[in-house]
């Protein structure tokens, strides 16, 4: 067989394989992708219109789906207080968990990373198993623990409580993320700082600190998301209607069937998304932010 | 300027001892390099300098002040890592910069010393860079200017030439002994290329295992190698070390393949010995190839296994006997053929034996 033959064969193969996996990538990431975005986009019609046909076909465009953001709601024979206040205190729960998180955390996986300790391989494990623990889990035992620490169904302070045990929940893994991150750095950065006069300290908050601001962006993040998400805790804990997040609004919405009123549910259910995009984007420009080069020999 | 001086320092990592007792003392604007294998204890000395590491043992001076127990940032030490260490999310000059905005010096200042060293050394036009838009020997000149400008007591340097290309280590070796020469700084240099230590260094201290093996100038060290570690370590292609066998009676030694003989004067230094196993070490430039019509009688006989011309001298490998090669360095335009036997000289005076058992040097 004459070369250019077997030119055109490779090349016909090459093609070929490049076009199985076009097919393969657009079967596994795009294909499931389709009903989430279909989802979506119901979700986002629904709460823009009077009526829905098939799930999806808006029908008549209105916003009196959106009525709870303006005035107090009755669903049956309940009355539903203004959402605006359970927003705050849906920003404080999850702001507060991002920040207790990212701090400790911060400070904890440098530690794990960067500090020789006798029994730091022990504590790394048994961080890493605790997080196998859903919170429910550890229901009972917490409202044991608040009841005797008078924190139960306390309103601003059982908030408070509910914000520390989801920071606790969420340390572990985020100890462990930063210490990831903190590996990354090579020890020769670090001490290159100690040489030019910096103490230990300042070290970690003018080079170290700067180097891993993705990793803080990815703990806070997911520390907000968990935050904002939270429903059992505050669910189970907070027995004051004022000191209710957003989840359990929504909840409270659906509680009683007979009654549901579909368009609004969807309409606070985008409410109840927006912020947690606009926290992603936002730390999403940090996640990107990933310094490279200057070192060189040491990976 | 500062004298530096190592009061019988050690440093051990567990039960390895990184460092083991280690004597040394830095003059005033001496440059002193380290020399020896990976994982011979040379950095570790270097970190314990700079203070990022605690002595196990001993006390570490500049100019007389004990400083072993101060933090680094009040030793005033100036280094340049081998990743040179640069803050990737600083620019060229935030960077060099970095030390003199720590010490909270007005800006007008930073700004000029910055300016300054970046012009000596060359890499004015790069200071709106970052770190990772720089060349290799870019990022060297400015790990070197972040050292320089804080105008450092002692300038440690760990191997900051290992990463470059040949071409320009060539030409950075030049120009880091030039600078240091101009700004007399007292200058520490860690190195495993003792092409670099024997060019560059006032003294070299030859490292092994965790010890101090020789201190001495570059042609000391070169001639007078006080071990075999030392001997086998430093020259391209290094030292022939033959075993040979010390027969006191003929004051010969018993060598693989050949009989030397030596003079009567050295029987009393032989003396010395702890064993009878002697070992002869000649360096390859010394090994004096006898041609037959030159009617000398040669000392040895060696057949030819590899010839390894490499322009400006040939590298021969040859035979002594079955077990025993050695490498000789012969002119260009020498004719060899493999499988040749050659008549080999060893000159008295070129010669050096060391105990077969200590392997110190005995002459």
């Amino acid at each position: 067989m004459d070369r250019s033959t077997l030119y055109t064969r490779a090349r016909r193969r090459a093609l070929l394989e490049k076009l199985l996996k076009a097919v393969v990538v657009i079967v596994v990431a795009v294909i499931p992708a389709i009903p989430i975005w279909l989802m979506y986009a119901g979700l986002v019609a629904q709460a823009f219109s009077s009526r829905v046909t098939l799930g999806i076909i808006p029908v008549g465009f209105t916003i009196r789906n959106w009525r709870f953001l303006w005035s107090e709601i009755t669903m049956g024979l309940t009355k539903y207080p203004s959402i605006w206040p359970m927003l705050l205190n849906s920003l404080y729960l999850a702001l507060g968990t991002a920040l207790i998180v990212s701090l400790i955390a911060g400070l904890a996986g440098y530690a794990l990373s960067r500090m020789e300790f006798r029994g730091r391989t022990p504590m790394m494990q048994f961080i890493l198993a605790l997080h196998a623990f859903p919170s429910v889990v550890l229901l009972i035992a917490l409202f044991v623990l608040l009841n005797k620490l008078g924190l139960y169904g306390k309103g601003f302070i059982t908030l408070t409580g509910v914000m520390i045990i989801e920071a606790a929940l969420q340390i572990p893994m985020g100890a462990w993320i930063m210490k990831g991150f903190f590996d990354s750095i090579p020890w020769d950065v670090e001490w290159a700082a100690l040489v030019d006069g910096c103490s230990r300290f300042t070290a970690w908050r003018k080079v170290i600190l700067p180097l891993v601001l993705p990793g803080f962006a990815a703990v806070a993040l997911f520390a907000f998301l968990a935050g904002w998400a939270e429903f059992i805790l505050v669910f189970t804990f907070i027995s004051n209607q004022r000191w209710y997040p957003l989840s359990v609004y929504i909840y409270n919405l659906i509680g009683e069937f007979k009654y549901v009123d579909w368009g609004m549910l969807a309409a606070a259910s985008l409410f109840y998304a927006i912020p947690t995009i606009v926290f992603f984007a936002l730390s999403q420009k940090l996640l990107l932010r990933i310094y490279v080069g200057g070192l060189k020999g040491v990976a | 300027m500062v004298r530096v001086k190592l009061d019988h320092v050690s440093k051990y990592f567990g039960r390895v001892r990184a460092v083991d007792d280690i004597y040394l003392e830095v003059n005033h604007g001496e440059f002193v390099t380290l020399l020896g294998p990976s994982g011979c204890g040379k950095t570790t000395t270097l970190l314990m300098i700079a203070g990022i590491y605690k002595p196990t043992k001993g006390r570490i001076y500049f100019d007389d002040v004990d400083v072993t127990d101060l933090p680094p940032k009040d030793r005033n030490v100036g280094m340049v890592f081998q990743s040179y260490a640069l803050y990737p999310h600083m620019t060229v000059y935030e960077n060099i910069a970095f030390p003199l905005r720590i010490k909270k010096l007005p800006k007008n200042e930073i700004d000029r010393k910055v300016r300054e060293v970046a012009k000596l050394l060359k890499i004015d036009h790069l200071l709106d860079r970052r770190p990772a838009q720089l060349s290799g020997g870019q990022q060297q000149r400015v790990a070197l200017a972040r050292a320089l400008v804080k105008e450092p007591d002692v300038l440690l340097l760990d191997e900051p030439l290992s990463n470059l290309d040949a071409l320009l280590r060539v030409y950075m070796r030049a120009e880091l002994k030039r600078l240091q020469k101009e700004l007399k700084i007292t200058t520490i240099y860690v190195t495993h290329d003792q092409v670099e230590a024997l060019s560059m260094s006032d003294r070299v201290v030859v490292m092994n295992e965790g010890k101090i093996q020789q201190v001495g100038t570059p042609e000391e060290i070169y001639a007078k190698p006080a071990n075999v570690f030392v001997a086998s370590f430093i020259g391209t292609p290094p030292m022939n070390i033959i075993r040979c066998l010390y027969d006191e009676k003929t004051n010969a030694l018993q060598c693989p393949g050949f009989v030397y003989s030596l003079p009567d004067q050295w029987r009393e230094v032989l003396s010395a010995r702890t064993s009878d196993e002697i070992l002869l070490g000649i360096r390859p430039e010394d090994v004096r190839i006898v041609e037959p019509s030159e009617g000398i009688e040669p000392h040895a006989r060696a057949e030819v296994l590899v010839v390894e011309p490499l322009g400006r001298d040939i590298v021969i490998t040859a035979a002594l006997s079955e077990e025993s090669t050695m490498k000789i360095v012969a002119r260009p335009g020498t004719r060899i053929s493999i499988g040749e036997r050659l008549g080999l000289r060893f000159e008295l005076e070129k010669v050096h034996l060391f105990d077969g058992r200590t392997g110190r040097a005995i002459v």
